[in-house]
């Protein structure tokens, strides 16, 4: 932290100044446009393999629920195949898990639908109560079976049921449940794969989105023509060094 | 105790778009300015990489360049019966956070209102009698004209270098441009952006309609240009990345492209990032302004004295600032006495969604800019009679489509399943063959006796301060008008030659999670008595003269136009104001 006699100091100085520091604290700017190219933090990227959030009898819910929410086809590959739950493990991992962004004080009530979710927990804890729930209630409507476990036909029943609110969990509300892991599963399906969804393009290849190029001025006067750029992501750039 | 600074000319609160704009000007006139920005530091080459900048989930969805909730917020209800309960992940409306302001990651949709805008009240009661308005409806005259305006918005488009093609010249009506807009004094300055097939589709079937489209005006340039301070923009690429993002391209006007290169070289200025202003010290007599207190990130508090304090913060924090601080007199919705906190207004927003024949339609929705589109203005203001519709206002009507961005480009036809192989199919066969465009019908949003602002008594912010209080809800007003807009849309949309149409009109309740843009309104407005309004015409506080509060809480409604055009336009005029009289005479520049 700069005080006054730093400023002070400063302030006499004829230099470009820049007080920037990484952490991104107060700072003066005075005498220059500070510059100093890619200083920004890059995205995080997500590294295959194991579980950072869920247990694995979470993850093999997810699993399991995501393949069902995008079903594999012969053409492009299914939520699973696809790192949706691996997308949604990574993020409640992190700062979307825990409602970093959110404001979280007190007090907590219930309100309208327009006033928005006023839930004291956060995502993740929303989560774990949730598949905690879910599993319970297969066990006992499916003769002691996991959701896992359930033919395809039963867990589109029970996606179905919490979707419409006949398929009841204790102490969740299973709408909202429902809710967000669609949510969930869609943002992994269709993000950058440096987040751990979207697997070899394979969401953007299959809308036709030719992914992160940055420059169409070839193609503005290209009406109603099919793009033949190469899909790319993030990481597909050349200047990417990670 | 906070500590005590040495004493500047001018401390300025925010430094987006008003505030560098004002920055500029008056270190231009000699005075040694200090701007006080309660976010970070970013400028194009730190902070926004042509690597990553496209990435939807970090930006769009995780609003990483935003304000977050946990730094603070606001908390809503639809009317006075309910409890207001804060809004803890923003969503109807997105606010900036840091150097730049929202000017860093707008879609840079750059308009002039209509000279009727500005005398609104007088203009409707004029056309069509005095009871023809909502008896809650509390439009009012602005206290300023188009005329005084349009050489600040001339100013403004001319920083940023806009690009367009103007439909009045000095009087004269060119084809191409806007028909109905106020005389402009040249040309824009530079010519509009080329257009993607589905905008060059909307504007063919508009013009066999009998409309007059016009290509929306774009602070993505279309071509390299230098502005009258010597920075220069690039031309834009159609990247498809442009609102809610930074552009790494230096091609759409921000503070960072425009004045930044300039104005922080100056020796008389400089801003304190990451600070956040707490209070405006006034004196004892309550009519001077002394300066500001502010904490930085280290919990630090400071006291900044300073000679002239201008308020240039996003709309809802001028007003919670002026509030907080103990100026002016909040208002009453029971009495409609008092001025802080009235004529709070958003933007009606609607659309209608078109789905096309995929063997035949291909959009390729990714080949877009933040502001490219065709649009027309037939149903804006009031370019129409309105006698016998029942409501007033209207709105802009566009193929605004800014992105094809696959999370905001989920559309699929109605009736489809939300999971499952029929919704991965639809959303496989209507990507590029759909029109989604969530600002198509961009309408006006005007005052009502019950919608305001006020500090919360139970939320506080992180410094324990209360926090802003949104009272809001759609009137019958905006819900009628909404649904004409739509079916207006809705008709070119199929003149285009979609198969199926989805409409998708403005109703309430107003809903805190539905994005519908961020131009919040009003609160600290300006105009021509002190009974009604906050600041006089030049933007300066009635009970405290050296005190200036500028940005869209001046508007005392909104017009259905996105306002940042007209913000720029209000800073450069508040600046000359403030250059031309107040310097050489400070006091109040207009007597009640």
């Amino acid at each position: 932290m700069y005080r006054l006699t730093r400023r002070e100091l400063l302030r006499s100085s004829a230099l470009a100044l820049c007080l920037i520091s990484p952490a991104a604290r107060a700072a003066i700017v005075k005498g220059a446009l500070p510059w100093r190219p890619g200083a920004n933090d890059a995205p995080q990227v997500v590294t295959p393999g194991g579980w950072h959030f869920f247990t694995p009898q979470e993850a093999a819910s997810v699993e399991a629920f995501v393949d069902r929410l995008i079903p594999p086809d012969p053409d492009t590959p299914g939520g699973k195949d696809c790192g949706c739950a691996v997308f949604i493990d990574r993020q409640l991992a992190g700062p979307y898990g825990r409602n970093e962004a959110y404001y979280m004080l007190g007090p907590f009530q219930d309100g309208t639908k327009q006033q928005g979710s006023q839930s004291p927990l956060t995502t993740a804890q929303r989560y774990r109560k949730a598949l905690a729930a879910l599993e319970a209630a297969c066990r006992e409507k499916f003769a002691g079976k996991t959701f896992a476990d359930l033919s395809d036909a039963q867990k589109d029943e029970v996606i179905g049921g919490l979707e419409a609110g006949s398929f009841k969990l204790e102490g969740v509300d299973g709408i909202d449940f429902f809710t967000q892991i669609l949510t969930d599963t869609r943002n992994g399906f269709l993000s950058d794969p440096i987040y751990g969804g979207n697997k070899d393009l394979a969401a953007w290849k299959m809308i036709g989105f030719p992914g992160t190029h940055y420059d169409y001025r070839d193609w503005i006067d290209r009406h109603n023509e099919r793009v033949t750029l190469p899909v790319v992501g993030i990481s597909d750039h050349p200047n990417w060094a990670q | 105790m906070a500590r005590k600074l040495p004493r500047k000319d001018v401390a300025i609160v925010g430094f987006g778009w008003t505030g560098s704009i004002l920055a500029h000007e008056l270190t231009d006139a000699g005075l040694d300015v200090v701007a006080i920005e309660r976010g970070p530091w970013r400028d194009t080459a730190s902070d926004l990489s042509i690597t990553y900048a496209q990435d939807e989930w970090r930006y769009r969805l995780q609003h990483e360049l935003f304000l977050r909730p946990a730094q603070t917020t606001v908390t809503f209800r639809n009317n006075a019966s309910q409890t207001a309960l804060p809004v803890r992940n923003f969503g109807a409306f997105m606010l900036g956070n840091g150097v730049g302001g929202g000017g860093l990651h707008w879609n840079a949709e750059t308009f002039r209102f209509l000279p009727s805008d500005f005398v609104v009240r007088s203009h409707l009661t004029e056309r069509y009698g005095a009871d023809f308005l909502p008896a809650d409806m509390t439009i009012q005259d602005w206290g300023v004209t188009y005329d005084d305006l349009e050489p600040h918005y001339d100013q403004f488009e001319y920083l940023c270098g806009t690009s367009g093609t103007a439909g009045n010249i000095k009087g004269v009506v060119h084809d191409g441009g806007n028909p109905f807009e106020g005389p402009r004094s040249r040309p824009y300055p530079t010519p509009a952006q080329k257009q993607g097939y589905g905008h060059t589709l909307f504007a063919d079937a508009a013009k066999q309609l009998g409309y007059k489209p016009f290509p929306q005006p774009s602070g993505n340039l279309s071509q390299a240009y230098a502005n009258p301070l010597g920075v220069k923009l690039g031309q834009c690429t159609f990247c498809g990345f442009c609102e809610w993002f930074g552009c790494a391209n230096y091609s759409k006007a921000s503070p960072q492209t425009t004045v930044l290169p300039v104005l922080t070289r100056k020796s008389n200025f400089e801003v304190r990032t990451e600070s956040e202003v707490t209070r405006i010290n006034v004196d004892r007599s309550g009519k001077r302004a002394t300066g500001l207190t502010y904490v930085d990130s280290s919990g630090t508090e400071w006291e900044q004295p300073a000679d002239l304090v201008l308020v240039c913060a996003f709309q809802l924090f001028n007003v919670q600032l002026l509030l907080l601080s103990g100026i002016g007199t909040p208002y009453d919705p029971q009495t409609g006495q008092g001025q802080i906190g009235r004529n709070f207004t958003h933007q009606t927003m609607s659309t209608a969604t078109g789905f096309f024949d995929k063997n035949k339609y291909n959009f390729n929705p990714f080949i877009a800019s933040g502001s490219i589109g065709m649009m027309i203005d037939e149903f804006n203001g009031d370019n129409f009679d309105h006698s016998k519709l029942g409501f007033v206002g209207g709105g802009y009507i566009g193929q605004v489509r800014t992105n094809g961005r696959p999370l905001e480009s989920m559309a699929v036809p109605p009736g489809t399943p939300a999971w499952g192989a029929k919704w991965k199919a639809a959303l496989r066969d209507n990507y590029l063959s759909s029109i989604i465009c969530g600002g198509a019908c961009h309408a006006s949003f005007y005052s009502y006796r019950d919608v305001y602002l006020d500090l919360d008594p139970v939320y506080k912010d992180r410094f324990g301060r209360p926090l802003m209080r949104m009272t809001i809800d759609l009137h019958d007003n905006e819900i009628k008008m909404s649904a004409f807009l739509t079916d207006k849309y809705a008709e070119i949309l199929q003149q285009m030659g979609a198969s199926q149409v989805v409409k998708q009109p403005r109703r309430g309740p107003y809903d805190v999670t539905d994005y519908q843009t961020s131009h919040l309104c009003g609160g600290a407005i300006m105009g021509e008595k002190p009974d009604s309004s906050a600041v006089n015409r030049y933007l300066q506080s009635w009970d405290v003269p050296n005190l200036f509060v500028i940005g869209a809480s001046a508007f005392p409604q909104n017009a259905g136009y996105n306002p940042t055009g007209t913000v720029g336009a209000l800073a450069f005029w508040a600046a000359k104001a403030i250059r031309t009289q107040y310097i050489k005479n400070p006091g109040p520049l207009v007597h009640a």
